[in-house]
């Protein structure tokens, strides 16, 4: 392995890192934001321009916050549960393809950490795991509305990576592998997987609107019934962690959704583009490309946050197991016909 | 029991058609009540910077007038303070000295008057009662403020600028 390898990843962890970081804490502003603007609103506007500084405020804010842990908590877990939340949140970026190969002086730079051959498993793994910090969070304050809340949490997610899975299971019908990187580039030129499988894209957003506990499926945290969920017992900036866990928990599944059904980093006239720009800008638009759908799905989650009401906690089970699982079944055999049908003849 | 009105009506619950059952079609149609709502103009008003348009017999901070030649025309009867269902007003009366004729409309004066802004309720009971026609509740919003002590105005605050001697 030589170095420049590992100065080019190293560079590109650091950036990823930071990216996503930042549009989590600008997530919140513009959560806000849009809040205020679907509500006839102006939103945070005070500090600095149109209230640009305001996530910085809030940050500042949580870690000037006295950090408290209850004294009959279990100490040990009550600092690894946000800690496991930040951490599951953040791995996820690491196998999405963020652009098209960058063909630097004939060295050729991937825009990706690390291409394995199992990427969306990695994906759907990584998604499994943050239910953890939650768990153990809630668990660990000693408190009963977070453990209820915990064990929401826990049976929420359970019940739709179900749903989830078999959604993908008829994707990967389609694709014929795991690899992000080969199902992106399979969706070259108008090729977008949301074409080829619209009821499976519809299952797996609603799938990661429950994955990530947002509303309509925020149950983890109603505060009409469990207080504040299973950071009740939280503050300071380890309360931040978790807020800021799902809002990066929003962009990588945003970041997912566009790479498995939206074509990912691919976009119209993108030959004609990089035979205009280069091999070095075009990767770059391409780039730029995806983090646009991202922020579209990232604005699609708020707009639907601020538009339905929560689920009630039997609905969100009727909904997972009696709805979404028989359709996501009834998805994967009707695409395993069609593409036995279309072999055949 | 007999009912009340003749108006009653018997509602049946219908049953759910398909489309409302699968949820998406009203889904689309609340999202795109939100999203027509993002498009139209706030209500807020960036107060500080922009004030409301009042009416104009808005209540808002009271001023102790004077008249026409620039003196205070309360009198101290203390008709406000009695007329004032919050007891907001304080007062103490005094005498005019010969040397304050030009301070003071009448022998009589207030040295002291006093308003607890955080007890009125700006009825403007006190103006109604005032026979010298000398409070008026036609300032701005009272301001917010940190103690319970700054808000307790005295006369160097609701008294009228003087007049400017041409």
């Amino acid at each position: 392995m030589d170095i420049s390898f590992v100065i080019e990843k190293f560079i590109l962890v650091v950036i990823l890192f930071g990216l996503s970081l930042v549009i989590a804490m600008y997530s919140t502003y513009a959560e806000r934001k849009v809040a205020a603007f679907l509500q006839d609103r102006l939103g945070p506007d005070r500090a600095g321009p149109a209230g640009m500084f305001q996530p910085l405020a809030d940050g500042l804010k949580m870690f000037m916050k006295e950090e408290i842990i209850p004294t009959d908590s279990n100490k040990w877990l009550f600092m690894v549960g946000p800690g496991l939340a930040m951490l599951t949140a953040c791995i996820g970026t690491a196998v999405i393809p963020w652009g098209s190969p960058i063909n630097v002086g004939g060295r050729i730079i991937p825009l990706q950490v690390t291409d394995i051959n199992v990427g969306v498993l990695y994906i759907f793994g990584v998604v499994s795991l943050s239910v953890y910090g939650v768990m153990i969070g809630g668990w660990a304050s000693n408190n009963k509305y977070s453990l209820l809340s915990a064990i929401r949490a826990a049976s929420q997610n359970i019940s739709y990576e179900v749903a989830m899975g078999l959604s993908i299971i008829a994707l990967l019908l389609v694709t014929n592998t795991l690899s992000l990187k080969e199902i992106v580039e399979n969706q070259h030129g108008w090729h977008w997987n949301v074409l080829y499988q619209p009821l499976g894209f519809i299952l797996f957003i609603v799938c990661a609107f429950a994955e990530t506990n947002r509303a309509p499926f925020d149950l983890p945290e109603c505060e009409t019934e469990l207080i504040g969920g299973y950071h009740t017992e939280y503050s300071s900036m380890k309360l931040g962690f978790y807020l800021f866990a799902e809002y990066i928990n929003m962009f990588v599944s945003s970041a997912v959704m566009s790479t498995l059904y939206f074509g990912g980093y691919n976009y119209p006239g993108m030959d004609w583009v990089l035979i205009y720009t280069g091999p070095v800008i075009a990767p770059l638009i391409g780039t730029a490309v995806l983090f646009a759908k991202i922020f579209a799905f990232i604005f699609f989650f708020m707009w639907v946050r601020w538009t339905i009401p929560r689920f009630r906690y039997d609905q969100l089970m009727h909904l997972g197991w009696k709805i979404l699982m028989p359709l996501a079944i009834a998805n994967v055999i009707i695409t395993g016909l069609v593409i036995a049908i279309v072999e055949k003849f | 029991m007999e009912p009340l009105t003749s108006k009653k009506k018997v509602l049946i619950q219908k049953p759910l058609t398909f489309a409302e059952r699968i949820y998406l079609p009203a889904l689309g149609k609340g999202l795109a009540i939100t999203i027509s709502h993002f498009f139209k103009k706030e209500a807020t008003i960036r107060y500080p910077e922009v004030q409301r348009e009042m009416s104009i017999n808005w209540r808002g901070m009271h001023s102790l007038k004077r008249d026409e030649d620039g003196k205070e025309r309360c009198t101290a009867c203390g008709l406000c303070a009695l007329s004032c269902p919050a007891e907001a007003i304080t007062m103490i009366a005094a005498e005019r000295k010969p040397e304050e004729k030009d301070l003071y409309r009448e022998e009589k004066y207030a040295s002291v008057y006093e308003i607890n802004m955080l007890r009125c309720i700006f009825c403007g009971l006190c103006e109604e009662a005032c026979p010298k026609e000398a409070i008026y509740l036609d300032g701005p919003i009272v301001p917010s403020d940190y103690l319970r002590k700054d808000f307790i105005y005295g006369k160097d605050k609701l008294v009228e600028q003087p007049l400017v001697k041409k």
